[in-house]
């Protein structure tokens, strides 16, 4: 015990020792080599990496106008951060993305939102369709707790009716994207709901990413994930960039910084619909944005 | 470890101004294993003291006042009595020793307990009372004879049941055929669309679970028996008095009970996985399918029991559709069928001790039959969740089973590795 160490050791803080050694244990080499793709699925979505771009969306949940006016264009293999503060409507903006916002009885909806130029809301557009190509990762991590951690990365071919001849080749595949086919390639059997939280988060995302989606939409995956698990998302996301479009909300600034090509501000007054104050390169938003507000939010002066 | 950069710089310890750090002192010797678990107590012994004294007391000072100064009251007067005299004296003794709050906290404890234990009495009276009386009458041959030949001067022992055990698991088999799907499929309407209809549906239902079960057996006399007797398919009497009818008039008093209970349990899914279901491309029909219904199996499993439990007991829509028989018959579509709860009904009523002795043999008969059911449904439908308590089956197996070990252990040989409880429960 503590007698057996010579003082001069004493100096290094074994907290941060122990965090940096299980950082250096966790990061895996990741996997894939760009030649080697993903088993092939069919009736899935195909083509890659979608651009997203939203015109003049507006939200309203019965009369209440919670998101007016939103301009935003999402480039194709580029990862965008929403960022702003509670109740600004960055998620009900996500969910706009992928026609997940109607689920609600009371939603309704203003504007477009082309996907690759074609708006997803025009008629004889199914919102499946839509849901396919636009996969979502959700805050709190959700895993089907009636199937194994195979079957849940499996769910979403079972769900859509998609055909896969490589099963066992697209599990890994996917969970090597997530990053997290190291821990469970033992156990491949057990019950998803079995990993911890920030496993099970990462299960979520090879789950949206077996369907090979165009675009993931992620709603604070991170929330409730510590360091560690925060840092693995963020290398998938890292990883993921250029394959398939990435949008993200965030609460955490340096998260927003780190993983994002662009950011958009989103801001509502009180009791008023949320807008977006400013949108740009990531860079240029928290070095030197336009807007005074902008500035204060990054800088954490409010919000 | 941390420990601290506080520590002097030098190995030795510094004197005079350099404080003894608690941290640089040499640990203590630690008690060697095996550790011994301890859990802070809420009873002590002057608590177990307080209670016994109190209800001494009590017992003392009512036998004075009825015995000795009054002319007594009869038993149950004196239980009451003296109860209340106990709870007082507890309390003011407890309030005396503890203060208000605790006085307060441990004279409800004990209301409440023994409020717990008066409950139990009926309950294993009941039992007790069943096993009591129908034991001697039950032999094997209760399970393999019917009722044929038997007559007033028969002993209890002879004849049996059988013919009302295939009966009542026939009928109650039927029932539940037409029962899941339709209790499915109400609750599933209930919970997963936005019918404009839900909310008269759900009245209905409502309404349903408080039908009179001899008025579900009225009305499939009544619908089908009467005008179609007659009719025959396949050379059977489908509509006559048979287990086909019985188990329409059971279904209609299943059906919402398990409807009730599935909605209740549908809607504990929570919404996140029907919305990652529909985010990941799925209908809405295809959520309900592959993900809310495997979620809710276990709850869905109970449900289906309850129903099971209503309608295994059921005698009164039995009477005009099963109408009993004291003879086999094993096809539930043709001609009169007995069933325990009838079983039980008629024998009873019988002037010869025999058959009351059989009636009661029956009741025990269907006791046992409900147990072995809810034992069967709990394993088929246990949650195979990880972070699912372990079944009551899979606890009891550990817990014989780690008691097996610890006496193995003992003997040197022992190091054969056993399953702990917990792999036991997530096995699929």
């Amino acid at each position: 015990m503590t007698e057996t160490t010579p003082p001069d050791t004493l100096t290094i803080d074994p907290v941060l020792d122990l965090t940096r050694a299980a950082l250096a244990a966790g990061r895996e080499p990741v996997a894939t080599p760009a030649s080697e793709g993903p088993p092939e699925i069919s009736g899935g979505p195909t083509g890659g990496a979608a651009s997203v771009e939203a015109r003049d969306a507006s939200a309203w949940f019965g009369d209440r106008l919670v998101l007016e006016g939103v301009d935003l264009l999402m480039p194709a293999g580029e990862v965008t951060a929403l960022i702003g503060p509670s109740g600004c409507g960055k998620s009900t903006f996500l969910r706009l993305l992928n026609r997940m916002h109607e689920l609600v009885p009371s939603a309704s909806l203003g504007g477009e939102v082309l996907l690759d130029g074609e708006d997803i809301y025009r008629p004889g557009i199914r919102a499946q369709e839509v849901r396919l190509r636009v996969g979502m990762v959700f805050q709190k991590p959700n895993p089907f707790p009636a199937l194994s951690i195979r079957d849940n990365v499996l769910a979403g071919l079972k769900l859509a009716r998609l055909k896969c001849r490589d099963h066992d080749g697209l599990v890994e595949w996917a969970l090597r994207r997530a990053s997290l086919w190291n821990e469970v390639r033992d156990r491949l059997d057990a019950p998803g709901g079995a990993l911890s939280g920030g496993q099970q988060q990462r299960l979520c995302i090879a789950r949206a990413l077996a369907v090979q989606p165009n675009v993931l939409l992620m709603d604070e995956p991170c929330s409730a994930l510590d360091p560690t698990s925060t840092r693995r998302v963020e290398d998938t996301i890292a990883e993921l960039r250029h394959q398939v479009t990435v949008v993200i909300v965030t609460h955490n600034m340096q998260q927003a910084h780190r993983v994002s090509d662009r950011c958009a501000f989103f801001l509502a007054q009180e009791n008023q619909p949320g807008y977006v104050v400013e949108q740009g390169a990531t860079t240029k938003m928290f070095d030197a944005p336009d807007d005074q507000r902008t500035l204060d939010y990054v800088q954490g002066r409010f919000g | 470890m941390a420990v601290t950069d506080q520590a002097p710089p030098t190995p030795a310890p510094a004197p005079g101004p350099v404080p003894a750090h608690a941290l640089t002192r040499p640990a203590e010797p630690r008690t060697p294993p095996p550790r011994v678990k301890r859990r802070p107590s809420e009873l002590t012994r002057a608590d177990l003291f307080t209670a016994g004294a109190s209800a001494i007391s009590a017992l003392a000072g009512t036998w004075v006042v009825f015995a000795r100064l009054t002319d007594g009251v009869g038993w149950f007067g004196f239980v009451v009595v003296a109860y209340l005299v106990f709870l007082v004296t507890f309390a003011l003794v407890t309030t005396d020793r503890l203060g208000r709050l605790a006085g307060t906290d441990r004279v409800a404890t004990v209301a409440v307990t023994s409020g717990a234990l008066v409950l139990m009495v009926p309950l294993l009276w009941l039992v007790g009372y069943v096993v009591v009386k129908g034991l001697p009458a039950l032999r094997l041959s209760f399970f393999t004879n019917d009722l044929s030949g038997i007559g007033a001067t028969a002993k209890s022992t002879d004849g049996g049941g059988s013919h009302a055990i295939v009966g009542t698991l026939q009928q109650v088999g039927l029932a539940l055929v037409f029962t899941v799907p339709l209790a499915l499929a109400c609750a599933v309407f209930l919970n997963e669309t936005r019918s404009r209809f839900r909310r008269p549906v759900r009245i209905f239902v409502d309404a349903m679970s408080g039908l009179p079960s001899v008025v579900a057996g009225l009305f499939v006399f009544a619908v089908l028996i009467i005008p179609h007797a007659d009719k025959q398919v396949l050379g059977w009497e489908v509509f006559g008095y048979n287990g086909l009818m019985a188990s329409l008039a059971l279904a209609m008093v299943m059906v919402p009970t398990v409807t009730r209970t599935v909605d209740v349990v549908l809607r504990l899914v929570p919404d996140g996985l029907r919305e990652s279901g529909l985010a990941l491309g799925a209908s809405r029909a295809k959520v309900v399918w592959s993900v809310v219904l495997p979620t809710a199996r276990s709850g869905i499993t109970t449900a289906v029991v309850l129903g099971i439990a209503r309608a295994v007991g059921e005698t009164a829509p039995l009477l005009f559709t099963a109408f009993g028989l004291d003879l086999m018959n094993a096809n539930p579509f043709d001609g009169p069928q007995d069933s325990l709860p009838l079983f039980v009904y008629k024998n009873v009523q019988k002037p010869a001790q025999a058959s009351i002795d059989r009636g009661f043999a029956g009741a025990l008969v269907l006791m046992v039959l409900v147990l072995v059911l809810f034992t069967i449904a709990r394993i088929v439908g246990r949650d195979r969740s990880a972070n699912a308590r372990p079944s009551t089956v899979a606890r009891l197996a550990g817990r014989i089973r780690s008691s097996r070990r610890r006496a193995t252990d003992r003997s040197p040989s022992a190091d054969r590795p056993l399953p702990t409880v917990r792999q036991e429960a997530s096995r699929p």
